[in-house]
């Protein structure tokens, strides 16, 4: 099922390449020893090297080396032993050195791919490459009505750039890579993955085809795209744009542009003409970085599982559902929380409270899984309850809200407000006798082959039992009693 | 030793830490004999920036440590001279440009940090061609510099370049020794126009942190001396491994003075038909016959060997050196520290600040640099000269299988009047020719003073050996040294007057 535009002159397709920059996770930036906080006041984070004295030099920050192979191996990539920094050279004022250090030719990480989890299957997109770079400065325009002022805390931060090949075909591909790249990163811990932030943003390439044609289009990028709601919206109005040129005759020119999500468009930044000869040569300040294959093999063994590999153990070893699965892996702790009241009660169980009770409080008070007001360890104790047949779901939902507002252990709660579940044969049994010597109308209209009248046996025994009664065994007996 | 302060100017740094051990005189009488030197030297404008209190509390500092016992080193005392390409903590460094105009560094190089924790006492900073870019040490902000060696023609004689201030400051006096640092030649051609001691040691010997950068992969720091073995006593005050600078070099640091044992018997010097150039004057070629006749007469072993890539080496260093400083100097924008002239817009500002910041020679290898790192002319300029860059690498290490050090003249010509050889550039770049090929291979090298020419200017001999083998260079050139033999002064010595 795939993602087609229609047109005036009939379906279009769209291609997009994504080139994410992700902030690697280091207490020092990528060529200093400078802090990479965020929020700090701001240029309390720059060295003499960040903002450029004269001879100042570069020294390779070794962490994010490995930072930046653990991406790769996590991205099933090809890792360059050998990799070259190299100078892209441009004027800016929150470019203090007047060029980015970065890698051009001989980026330290090659080809991967990450694959998407989407709902018609899983979608294999190709990984051109990582490279680290360095982030520049800030330029803030909004302090002064004619100046402009400069933070360069963010200057000399380490970045990986990891470019996608033009291989997604839909905004919600692009939405869905995102989401996974920053899933992987996460795992990994080389990168918090934080878009508000700004530790993960995105470039997209976008351009469109008829349908059938085979050759790439001019693309246009669109820059600095900051969550992946934007990142969608952003293609899919580009998309349309570009489908709108072509039609009324006109073409695609090759330039960068700008998403402003107020507006909900693209719009153009600088074109080809203006775009900057970079003039990349190596930096002569750094020597080539040489890895051992020992290195790697070493960071290879020390990985964490991945994603992929929790979503295929989620369902294989402890049978969720396949969308289930997804939804849990997504991110780390979410995964995580589930694994840890899972491990305490019932896997399925516990899927389905993390992803329904669970989630509806925490999107309902707009909070991740961090600041979850009931703890892992607490919920699986909850749902341990309703595995064992302490409690009814019923009743498990009843504690679970006591737990939301007021906190507390489960165990105590059932205990304090006397919520255990009532299984003994002979009470539900005496309850039943009650029940239909009380109401010989209803009891004989379920005689006479209205059987919906059953559910209203059970809402009566529940609701004489405060829930409590096990509602397998109500319904079991019931139908032994009233038949 | 007599304690006349006049008397203090003429000291090496040999007889100048002996005279201290010795009590002879203080590192104060020392520092207050050359700034009386540099008072009266000022028309040679070889300082940009003089430092004489801070001198004199190093000195001071020099003389405390000595008198518990505790000299640091065998440069503590010694007054020397500082190029103005090393940043100096809380002392203004320019590196002869407008654009780093009243730049006050809150940091200091790690070459001037390693001779401060040696002793030595620091005169002031020298004035250099802008941001080392030069032959003539025409070039500075600051003005000119003369050598102070002058004929009777009434015309002045540029020191040469890029170090000029520094070599005119150890030719004529003003101080016992100074840094310099070497790009292409920049301490051994005004070494060798000056009539003075260069040295410049294998890439990666000396740290470039701190100092301000021409062309990274080039540049290096050495002595600038009036003997063979201060320079060697010297660089044993400069070398460290840095672990600021990714392409300073982990490697055993000899006592490179040991080295100097007069022994060269058996070596075998290189004689690199290349370097004999056509339309060369005769007395270089004269002087070059003698080197290797004395060297000869020492025991050494004269081979003549080829290296037929070196007619590439000048094109080839006038494309990468240009290149990387193109690169360079792009942070000297008018943002952040020096020079700024406002513009309407950031584009004018910029403009307007490097258009005024830089002078014409440094604006030319700008611009130079930024056409070979071009699209479309990259690969054939840029990419081309880095291939010949490997190959005259790999010729001097196959020469070195078969030699132990090579002999060459250092430039082409004594000094020049100033005025002469100025409208033209590609002129001017040829002084580099014989230094160079060695810069290019980071090479450790050495210019001697061995003659005069027929007019009467100083002309020095170059050296060149092995990766690392300093030790061999020094020991060769203490020997070249002894049979020059020369003792000719320059026309201005400071303090003399």
């Amino acid at each position: 099922m795939s993602y087609l535009i229609e047109g005036e002159t009939g379906d279009w397709e769209v291609v997009i390449g994504l080139e994410v920059h992700a902030q690697i996770t280091s207490k020092a930036k990528l060529f200093s020893g400078a802090a990479t906080e965020f929020g700090a006041e701001p240029n309390s984070q720059v060295s003499l090297v960040d903002a450029a004295m004269p001879g100042m030099l570069p020294v390779i920050n070794e962490l994010c080396i490995e930072q930046a192979v653990r991406t790769g191996l996590g991205l099933n990539a090809k890792i360059n032993l050998h990799s070259v920094f190299e100078r892209k050279n441009y004027f800016y004022p929150d470019l203090p050195q007047g060029y980015q250090i970065s890698q051009f030719l001989e980026p330290i990480v090659g080809e991967g791919v990450v694959t998407l989890d989407m709902p018609e299957g899983p979608r294999d997109i190709g990984v051109e490459r990582l490279h680290m770079e360095q982030d520049a400065g800030k330029s803030l325009h909004d302090q002064d009505p004619k100046c402009t002022y400069i933070d360069l805390n963010r200057s000399g931060v380490a970045l990986m750039e990891i470019v996608s090949k033009p291989d997604l075909r839909s905004p919600a591909e692009a939405g869905e890579y995102v989401r996974k790249l920053r899933a992987i990163v996460r795992y990994l811990g080389t990168c918090d993955g934080n878009m508000e932030q700004g530790s993960l943003r995105c470039d997209a390439n976008v351009s469109v085809r008829p349908v059938g044609e085979t050759e790439l289009r001019t693309r246009a990028e669109i820059k600095n795209i900051n969550s992946v709601r934007f990142v969608m919206a952003a293609i899919e109005h580009e998309a349309e744009r570009q489908i709108e040129l072509y039609e009324n005759g006109g073409e695609v020119v090759q330039e960068t542009r700008l998403y402003d999500a107020i507006k909900n468009e693209t719009r153009s930044m600088r074109s080809k003409e203006e775009a900057h000869d970079y003039r990349y040569f190596p930096d002569p300040d750094l020597l080539p970085i040489d890895l051992e294959q020992s290195f790697v093999d070493k960071i290879k063994a020390s990985l964490p599982e991945l994603p992929d590999a929790t979503h295929q153990r989620f369902v294989d070893d402890l049978g969720l559902a396949n969308d289930d699965a997804v939804t849990l892996v997504a991110d780390k702790e979410t995964a995580d929380f589930f694994e840890a009241v899972a491990s305490a009660s019932e896997p399925k169980l516990a899927a389905n409270w993390v992803l329904h009770e669970l989630f509806a409080i925490l999107n309902k008070d707009g909070l991740s899984i961090a600041d979850s007001p009931v703890s892992s360890a607490a919920l699986g104790k909850l749902v341990a309850l309703i595995a064992d047949d302490t409690i009814s779901g019923r009743i498990a939902k009843d504690v679970f809200e006591v737990m939301v507002t007021d906190g507390g252990d489960p165990e105590q709660i059932v205990e304090d407000k006397g919520l255990k579940q009532i299984t003994d044969t002979g009470e539900i049994e005496g309850m039943i006798d009650q029940l239909i010597n009380d109401n010989p109308d209803q009891a004989q209209q379920y005689k006479d082959g209205n059987t919906k009248v059953a559910g209203w046996f059970v809402g009566q025994m529940m609701k004489a039992s405060q829930g409590k009664a096990n509602p397998q065994m109500v319904n079991d007996l019931l139908k032994k009693k009233l038949g | 030793m007599t304690k006349d302060k006049k008397s203090l100017t003429n000291l090496t740094i040999t007889e100048a830490r002996d005279g201290l051990a010795k009590g002879d005189y203080s590192s104060v009488d020392l520092t207050e004999a050359h700034i009386k030197a540099i008072e009266s030297g000022r028309d040679l404008n070889a300082f940009i920036t003089e430092t004489p209190e801070l001198a004199l509390e190093r000195a001071k500092a020099s003389d405390e440590r000595r008198a518990s016992g505790e000299a640091a080193s065998g440069m503590d005392g010694i007054p020397i001279a500082v190029k103005d390409l090393f940043c100096t903590e809380d002392v203004q460094t320019t590196a002869g440009s407008h654009i780093l105009g009243g730049f006050i560094p809150p940091y200091e190089s790690t070459v001037t940090q390693n001779l401060r924790d040696a002793g030595a006492v620091m005169l002031g900073k020298t004035n250099m061609d802008e941001f080392a870019m030069g032959s003539a040490n025409i070039t500075s902000y600051h003005g000119e510099v003369k050598n102070p060696w002058e004929l009777d023609d009434g015309k002045t004689r540029v020191p040469g370049g890029s170090s000029g201030g520094s070599a005119a400051a150890v030719s004529g006096h003003l101080a016992i020794a100074a840094t310099g640092s070497d790009t292409g030649g920049s301490i051994r051609q005004p070494a060798s126009f000056t009539g003075i001691v260069g040295m410049k040691p294998t890439y990666g010997r000396c740290s470039r942190w701190g100092m301000v950068a021409f062309a990274s992969s080039l540049d290096q720091a050495g002595p600038m001396t009036r003997s063979v073995q201060d320079a060697a006593i010297m660089l044993q005050s400069m070398v460290s491994h840095d672990k600021k600078d990714s392409t300073s070099v982990d490697q055993p640091i000899p006592n490179f003075e040991a080295a100097l044992t007069g022994d060269i018997k058996g070596l075998r010097v290189g004689i690199p038909a290349e370097y004999r150039l056509d339309g060369m004057p005769g007395e270089i070629e004269t002087l070059w016959s003698q080197g290797i006749e004395w060297l000869k007469a020492a025991g050494a072993e004269p081979v003549e060997i080829s290296l037929p890539h070196t007619k590439y080496a000048l094109p080839t260093y006038y494309i990468v050196a240009p290149a990387e400083a193109s690169s360079n100097l792009a942070r000297y924008d008018g943002v952040r520290y020096g020079l700024r002239v406002e513009g309407d817009s950031l584009d004018e500002m910029y403009e307007n600040t490097r258009g005024e910041g830089f002078g014409p020679e440094v604006r030319r290898r700008i611009m130079i640099g930024t056409y070979v790192l071009s699209a479309g002319y990259y690969d054939a300029y840029y990419v081309k000269a880095m291939k010949l860059r490997t190959l005259i690498l790999q010729e001097f290490q196959k020469a070195f299988e078969s030699v132990d050090v090579m002999l060459t003249p250092t430039a082409p010509s004594a000094a020049f009047a100033l005025g002469e050889k100025m409208d033209n550039p590609v002129q001017m770049y040829l002084n580099d020719v014989f230094t160079v090929p060695a810069s290019l291979a980071g090479l450790p090298a050495i210019s001697v003073p061995a003659g005069l020419s027929d007019d009467g200017l100083p002309l020095g001999l170059h050296l060149i050996t092995k990766p690392f083998d300093e030790e061999t260079l020094f020991r060769v050139g203490g020997v070249l040294e002894e049979a020059a033999d020369f003792t000719a002064q320059p026309s201005f010595l400071g303090g003399q007057s």
